[in-house]
């Protein structure tokens, strides 16, 4: 079950949900011709709305903002579903609002996870609803994972009143070489995926190395059986999708084929690789790939080898995708190490927290303080609130949404966490979670707990979970 | 790195003959003896020999003691996984070097795994180097619903790591089971009581037992093997998640009155908690399970090993379904995180003392251990861990590792790793050379 839904991936097209978003992914389209013409834009768009929430000043706690800065006795100003004031005590507010006294806790920015399976891999794991892995060909991009996600999954729930997780980005499985697109979501409940779907969020295209596209498919005596394999499908699929995207660019007809429109979209920068892959050794070689086809990684995952190149990440500006301490699963995770976020950090290269787990999703945060803690003991004294970007801005950059989310200024969504304590303690669970400025989770009150149709009825629905 | 190296070097030789334990006085930490109790600051411990002598806030130190102060530190037993295949797996995935179960076998509850455990095994070290000292190892059940014998060993530098093989027998009883047993529910419970039966005729005349007659389900060395449980000399550590399963298998003892029955599990557990208290049956969960991963979880939730201990069960806690061969040193997230529980209204935490107890002394009795190990009281073994903050913080670490008395090595190849990796780039020679 870990093996399966290691395997990711993400692909993605601009996200458009909205017609501002659709009207900017025509702009950027260099020469939509005639081959295109045809195509929607945004064929299952976002109808995510925020929901409504109460204009909110949360007083006195301690702030990280996600993006590295600090403020003890701080003030955050929610309001019009988005951070509108951020500060020290002296900072204005309105005086007819709701003021909450957050003395002794924390704020932070909603935990971003940039490798989740939730929906797509639900609760309950059963067949009937695996849907992770359309593991019948090593190239498969031409699926979207947002298409297996099941809104019901209780998982999502319990990321956010356990996690404070507000955004996330769901990867199809990691059997194929290119396992499809991903889809970033906003952790709310809803009816349909489109409910949940992050507007303007750019989709990914999910790509992985190693052991599982060769055990998956030379299992079955088919390519690729080998590492070598590997790289031997991707670098033909390559040469495919630059075909593809040249006449597509040049206006010329040519049948539509969903898989070469992704991977065309990669190759024009529209949508962002994200990466499995475990060895240093072999994300050298995806390095080398990607200039090979004038593309871009923007992040490896499960990268448990990153320490190991940790310069030459920094110098390609190539995010990792971490646990805080997986290990040895299987042989290309043999050599994990818990200071690996630590390492990736101080070499100046972009470091990541994820999860790829529907139960490691709800303790990121402790995630990160065993990283923590691993980096001070060897000499790496990150500060708190450094770190915290290891959760907030750093996958929001690699999620193509820092614009929007990812941090507490002024003017981006009013996605917000407060803790009831340290958020690096295992004593701290979260208290309030905000999503675009509306409270979606209150530890206070039973009913502001979300309850899927899934556990609806049954016994434990709506216990503290 | 120096001093590292130096460490190895000496658990090398140590595997030929053990260090003698001398006596070692460790005064002024945070201590927590592991019992429940909650913590004594400025607590004192001496071992002597291999065991605990005394451990508390006033405790006399003998002359001629080596002295370790543990000033801004804390103090605790050895963790003890109530639930693991440490020393079976090196790495999951590669079939080679994973020994937790095997399928096709003419015979599944005579499997003893005491002979299989490797303590070099590198998860062996992982952990030990975190503060995990002893572990209850659990057969696999891959060949039928009865997994076999598993032991409980200690995770020291040394080549002899049983502390009690053939602890227990091991057994699947929800929805694995009914897999196991052919496809349901009822298949199951009429394998097992035929099983239990012909374990039963077999304890009363050996000689006599025919596991060769098409009727017997039960092989003779498998007959022998279950025989104990029967009669109540071996503990059956019970796989079940569901309430209504639980109830079950409770009432298994209306027909088998002498099973010793712990169970492993038990995501529902605090549906039914005044039973299993009643019954007087220990439980290891998992602790942070709170999804509906399978139906017979559907109630699972976080407030289950707190909901369980007020209504007054036993509950330890081990790995459950993951990462059963690598990582034991989660068990001082999964304590830490019941006491979190403490603060959200509805839930059920657990105080720090209890918590503690869920991974130390309380998996060591439900194995009829403890006395032998898992706290700080005196006469257990001197399974000591010295930490740089609270244990149950997960930005802390072991400082100190005693098992039976002896300082154990705690750097590991992870460390190796690390320092090896502490600046990317090749020096003046390749990176292959520094070690």
């Amino acid at each position: 079950m870990r093996i399966a839904s290691i395997a990711m991936a993400l692909a993605s097209l601009a996200c458009a949900g909205t017609a501002i978003a659709a009207k900017k992914d025509r702009q950027e389209a260099p020469a939509p011709g005639a081959g295109s013409s045809a195509e929607p834009e945004n064929p299952f768009p976002s109808t995510y709305k925020p929901y409504p929430g109460v204009p909110t000043v949360i007083r006195g706690a301690t702030i990280y903002d996600g993006e590295g800065g600090r403020i003890d006795n701080g003030v955050v100003f929610l309001s019009g579903g988005k951070v509108t004031a951020i500060g020290g005590p002296d900072t204005p507010i309105p005086a007819d609002v709701a003021v909450i006294d957050a003395k002794g806790k924390w704020v932070t920015p909603g935990v971003i996870d940039i490798h989740s399976h939730l929906g797509d891999y639900p609760s309950p794991s059963v067949a009937a609803l695996s849907d992770g892995n359309e593991a019948t060909s090593p190239v498969t991009a031409h699926v979207w994972a947002e298409h297996s996600v099941w809104p019901q999954d209780p998982g999502f729930g319990r990321a956010m009143a356990n996690g404070g997780v507000t955004t996330l980005q769901i990867l199809p499985g990691s059997a194929n070489l290119f396992g499809g697109r991903g889809v970033t979501l906003k952790n709310v409940p809803a009816r349909t995926m489109q409910g949940m779907k992050f507007r303007g969020a750019p989709y990914s295209l999910k790509m992985a190395c190693g052991e599982n596209p060769k055990r998956v498919y030379g299992s079955k005596g088919r390519e690729p059986s080998t590492r070598m394999g590997n790289m031997a499908v991707d670098r033909q699929t390559w040469i495919k999708a630059r075909e593809y995207q040249k006449k597509r660019a040049a206006g010329k007809d040519q049948t539509r084929d969903l898989g070469m429109e992704t991977l065309a979209d990669v190759l024009e920068g529209k949508i962002l690789v994200q990466n499995h892959c475990y060895r240093a050794d072999e994300m050298a070689n995806v390095i080398d790939m990607a200039k090979e086809f004038g593309y871009k990684v923007t992040a490896f995952h499960h990268a448990v080898e990153s320490y190991k190149i940790a310069d030459l990440l920094r110098d390609n500006g190539i995010c990792s995708a971490m646990w805080g301490d997986w290990y040895g699963f299987k042989m290309e995770a043999y050599d994990g190490i818990k200071e690996n976020i630590p390492l990736v950090h101080n070499a100046g290269a972009c470091a990541i927290v994820h999860s790829d787990d529907e139960n490691g999703i709800q303790r990121l945060n402790q995630e990160a303080a065993k990283a923590l803690g691993a980096g001070r003991r060897m000499g790496i004294d990150v500060p708190d609130e450094i770190a915290w970007t290891w959760l907030a801005i750093n996958p929001a950059k690699a999620m193509g949404i820092a614009d929007k989310t990812g941090s507490l200024k002024p003017g981006k969504m009013g996605d917000v966490v407060l803790w009831n304590g340290d958020p690096f303690s295992t004593y701290t669970r979260p208290e309030k979670v905000w999503v675009d400025g509306a409270l979606l989770y209150d530890a206070m009150d039973p009913k502001r707990r979300s309850v899927s149709d899934f556990e609806l009825g049954q016994i434990g629905a709506g216990d503290v979970k | 790195m120096n001093k590292g190296l130096l460490l190895m070097a000496a658990a090398t030789f140590a595997f030929a003959a053990p260090a003698l334990a001398q006596t070692i006085a460790i005064t002024g930490g945070t201590l927590a003896i592991g019992d429940g109790s909650e913590l004594v600051p400025n607590g004192t411990v001496v071992i002597a020999n291999g065991k605990v002598v005394a451990a508390g806030p006033n405790v006399a130190v003998p002359a001629g003691a080596k002295m370790i102060d543990a000033r801004g530190k804390w103090v605790t037993p050895g963790l003890v996984s109530g639930y693991s295949r440490v020393g079976l797996v090196e790495v999951p995935g590669v079939s080679e070097t994973n020994d937790s179960g095997a399928q096709g076998l003419p015979f599944s509850a005579a499997i003893d795994v005491a002979p299989a455990i490797n303590p070099l095994a590198n998860p062996v070290a992982i952990s030990r180097t975190a503060g995990v000292t002893r572990a209850v190892v659990v057969p696999q059940a891959s060949g039928g619903i009865f997994a076999g014998q598993g032991a409980v060993i200690d995770l020291g530098a040394d080549m002899s790591p049983i502390t009690k093989a053939r602890a227990f027998q091991y057994v699947e009883m929800g929805e694995e089971g009914a897999k196991q047993a052919g496809g349901s529910r009822p298949a199951l419970y009429l394998r097992f009581r035929t099983m239990l039966r012909e374990a039963q005729a077999y304890a009363k005349v050996p000689a006599s037992y025919d596991g060769r007659s098409t009727d017997a389900l039960l092989t003779r060395v498998d007959a022998e093997a279950l025989a104990p449980v029967v009669n109540g000399a071996m503990p059956l550590l019970v796989h079940v998640e569901s309430a209504r399963d639980i109830l079950a298998v409770l009432a298994l003892r209306q027909e088998f009155p002498a099973l010793r029955l712990i169970l492993a599990g038990a995501a529902e557990g605090w549906m039914v908690a005044s039973q299993i208290a009643a019954a007087k049956v220990p439980v290891i969960a998992g602790g942070l399970d709170d999804l509906p991963s399978a139906f017979e979880k559907l109630a699972a939730t976080q407030s289950n090993v707190g909901r369980m201990v007020k209504a007054g069960v036993s509950v330890s806690m081990g790995l459950m379904e993951r990462d059963e061969g690598l990582q034991l040193r989660l068990a001082t997230q999964q304590a830490g995180n019941m006491v979190a529980l403490n603060k959200i209204p509805g839930a059920a935490g657990l105080s720090w003392g209890q918590a503690l107890r869920t991974i130390t002394s309380a998996p060591a009795e439900a194995m009829g251990l403890g006395d032998r190990i898992g706290s700080l009281r005196p006469g257990r073994a001197a399974d000591v861990v010295l930490w740089d903050g609270d244990p149950l913080e997960m930005e802390s670490a072991p400082v100190s590792v005693w098992i039976d008395g002896v300082e154990q090595p705690i750097d590991n190849r992870q460390t190796k790793l690390r320092d090896r990796y502490a600046t990317p780039a090749e020096g003046g020679l390749p990176k292959a050379y520094s070690w």
